[in-house]
């Protein structure tokens, strides 16, 4: 799939609202303290990373332009996670910003911490790529050459 | 042989059955024939037999088949879809097409792992399916490092064949099939269409015989082969159509001789046949004690990138004289946003954009290739000229052919090679093909800005729809169109994609929504007959 502009934005958006959510109830199971509060923390981390990510998407399509074919490799798919976590990690850990309410996620009165961020993020990513690059397409036949697009 | 409901036709005057040996010998009339608008009685005089069916869809090749396959999974049923046609397996021509431009089943194409004509969703995609069947993370890794480490993953021909071998047992194909020529599709004055068939010598009672229906689909693929006009007048001044061939034909002498001999070969033409030819010269020398000198004829000899600011950024790579590009069209041509712009051009800058995206001679990019081309510069063995050819002769040894060839600093050479292959293509002009032309004499139907078949963005032939019917068309003649890959697997995808959707909303096909392709992509993945 090579992706629009719109298009990005919209399976980000699927991915880390919809599909994010649905594998962080699960994976906090594992985690320290009541579910609840891990999950919730978990949603506002994904929360960060989907607003954040529209404006990355941004940058993401700029580079774009510059490829002759307008492509998107896979790979590239899964690499431009690795600067968006950084500045994620950024925004919601409890060592540096920590702008996330609650408890959960073993941060203490507000932010995450390092270990349940790390497991989390990248979870999430290597599950929401693996998804969209391949199972997404069973059940959205049209998604594929709507360059992303839901709507 | 024919089956479905026979519909008897009755003789106003006299109330009697009109049927194959009525009135007409059950054959054309040239009342018919001059008649752009046909009535059901106009075919009982005639004594054509009349087979109702709501879709028709003729051609019979990849095309037809996943539009079948699209109908079948909407929950069409069999015997409402009637396949015309004149083979007995959907990749029929195409097989017989790869093998003579040197794709043999264990070659790959040049296709994306996800244009899979088998599964309409395009998961899994042959790579995933490659890298299972052979236990072998070589493919899996490919498509994660394509086209930035690796080559794009491509598949091979047979696994590709054998995929669609199952998918037609599974929508049942065979049950679908009406063998025959189609002959002419014409408008019905009550709505609708006539398709006329001739079924084989034998298998019916009349000469033709007609289909009656709501929606008539074309995907008939390229009308012949195409030649360089020089090599056109060559083969027919000398009548010598064993040294200079088409790629596409079958030329397997030229081979058998090289290896036999020494001798000296002209390659005409840049694009992915070029390469795949060049290939077979090469791994005969390589593996067969060929001693074959290539001469590569180039008539634009790449040196300069593509770029075209006006359409965006990047360059298209060039190197020795050729162009490089993963498939026919930019890969933002298939889903991306080369699709949506091309979706609101009109006229010239239509023509200009499919140019940019695919336009020219090009060739996928693969690290064989690339190394046989520089060990023959090195090596001497594949030699490179550009030119134009003036004209072709015989030569006075009797067993050469000589082109003049002017150079662009004016320069003429005349250049004596044994053998000629002309790797410029096939034809696609509508013009060339008799059901396509009866279309556009008798149908409606015109022409768009490349000369195909002009179409609506959802391939609805323009001009061409008859009361509550609607005509569509995919595949190589609605090149041009709003889409720049309709000539590919992947493009015959999303045509019939784009024509499931609009027969969808006219009722004649279910959605094709979240659950109903979970549930169908299980059937499909448990191989369950549908």
């Amino acid at each position: 799939m090579t992706p629009t502009i719109n298009g990005r934005i919209q399976s980000k958006l699927f991915l880390l609202l919809v599909i994010g959510p649905i594998w962080n109830a699960f994976l906090v199971l594992f985690f320290d303290g009541g579910w609840l509060d891990n999950w919730w923390a978990t949603i506002q981390v994904l929360l960060w990373t989907a607003g954040l990510g529209i404006l990355w998407e941004l940058l993401w399509h700029a580079l774009q332009q510059t490829r002759w074919e307008k492509d998107w490799p896979i790979m590239f798919g899964l690499l431009q996670f690795i600067p968006e976590g950084v500045l994620v990690f950024f925004v919601v850990s409890s060592s540096f910003l920590g702008l996330i309410a609650g408890s959960g996620m073993g941060g203490g009165d507000s932010g995450v911490g390092t270990g349940p961020f790390l497991w989390s993020f990248i979870t999430t990513v290597l599950v929401t790529w693996t998804w969209i690059n391949g199972p997404h397409r069973i059940f959205f036949i049209r998604w594929r050459f709507e360059g992303g697009r839901f709507v | 042989m024919v089956d479905g409901s026979e519909t008897i036709t009755f003789n106003p005057q006299s109330g009697q059955p009109v049927q194959g040996g009525g009135a007409g010998g059950g054959d054309l009339t040239d009342q018919m024939i001059a008649t752009d608008w046909w009535t059901d009685q106009m075919l009982a005089d005639a004594g054509i037999p009349i087979y109702d069916v709501p879709f028709v869809t003729v051609g019979g090749g990849i095309g037809s088949f996943v539009m079948a396959d699209y109908l079948r999974i909407a929950g069409v049923p069999l015997e409402n879809i009637k396949v015309l046609t004149n083979i007995d397996r959907p990749y029929q021509t195409y097989q017989f097409l790869c093998k003579n431009s040197q794709i043999p089943s264990k070659e790959r194409l040049r296709s994306d792992s996800a244009a899979t004509p088998d599964n309409i969703w395009g998961f899994p995609g042959y790579a995933i399916r490659e890298g299972w069947n052979d236990k072998s993370l070589r493919p899996w890794i490919n498509v994660f490092t394509e086209p930035v480490i690796d080559d794009f993953y491509t598949p091979r021909a047979g696994d590709v064949f054998s995929s669609m071998d199952r998918e037609a047992a599974r929508i049942r194909w065979q049950g679908m099939l009406a063998k025959g020529q189609v002959r002419m599709v014409r408008r019905r004055q009550e709505g609708g269409y006539f398709t006329i068939l001739t079924p084989p010598t034998g298998t019916t009672r009349t000469k033709r015989i007609a289909y009656r229906s709501h929606f008539v689909h074309l995907s008939v693929g390229y009308p012949g082969l195409r030649y360089l006009r020089d090599l056109q007048a060559y083969r027919e001044t000398y009548e010598d159509y064993r040294t200079v061939v088409n790629a596409y034909e079958p030329h397997e002498h030229v081979y058998e001789d090289l290896k036999r001999r020494p001798g000296v070969v002209m390659i005409r033409g840049a694009g992915i046949v070029a390469s795949r030819i060049l290939q077979r010269l090469v791994d005969d020398r390589d593996y067969h004690g060929a001693q074959t000198t290539i001469m590569h004829l180039f008539r634009t000899y790449r040196t300069q990138p593509k770029v075209d600011k006006k359409w965006g950024g990047g360059k298209q790579e060039v190197r020795h004289g050729w162009a490089y590009q993963g498939f026919n069209v930019t890969k933002a041509s298939w889903g991306g946003q080369h699709r949506f712009k091309l979706l609101e051009l009109e006229g010239q800058e239509r023509k200009d954009f499919i140019d940019y995206i695919g336009g020219g001679a090009h060739t996928p990019r693969r690290k064989d290739w690339r190394e046989q081309i520089d060990r023959g510069l090195q090596q001497g063995f594949y030699r490179q000229h550009v030119g134009t050819v003036d004209k072709v002769v015989p030569g006075a040894d009797g067993e050469s052919v000589v082109s003049t060839v002017k150079g662009q600093d004016g320069s003429v050479t005349d250049i004596a090679v044994r053998y000629i292959i002309d790797c410029t293509g096939l034809v696609g002009s509508p013009r060339d093909h008799r059901v396509l032309a009866d279309l556009l004499d008798h149908g409606g139907a015109g022409e768009n800005v490349i000369g195909r078949l002009d179409c609506e963005p959802n391939f609805e032939i323009r001009g061409t729809r008859s009361g509550a019917g609607k005509m569509y068309a995919g595949g190589a003649s609605t090149a041009g169109s709003y889409y720049g890959g309709v000539d590919s697997f992947l493009g015959l995808q999303y045509t019939a994609q784009q024509i499931y959707l609009d027969l969808q909303k006219q009722g004649f096909c279910s959605r094709i929504g979240p659950g109903r392709s979970f549930s169908q992509w299980l059937k499909w993945a448990r191989n369950k007959t549908i």
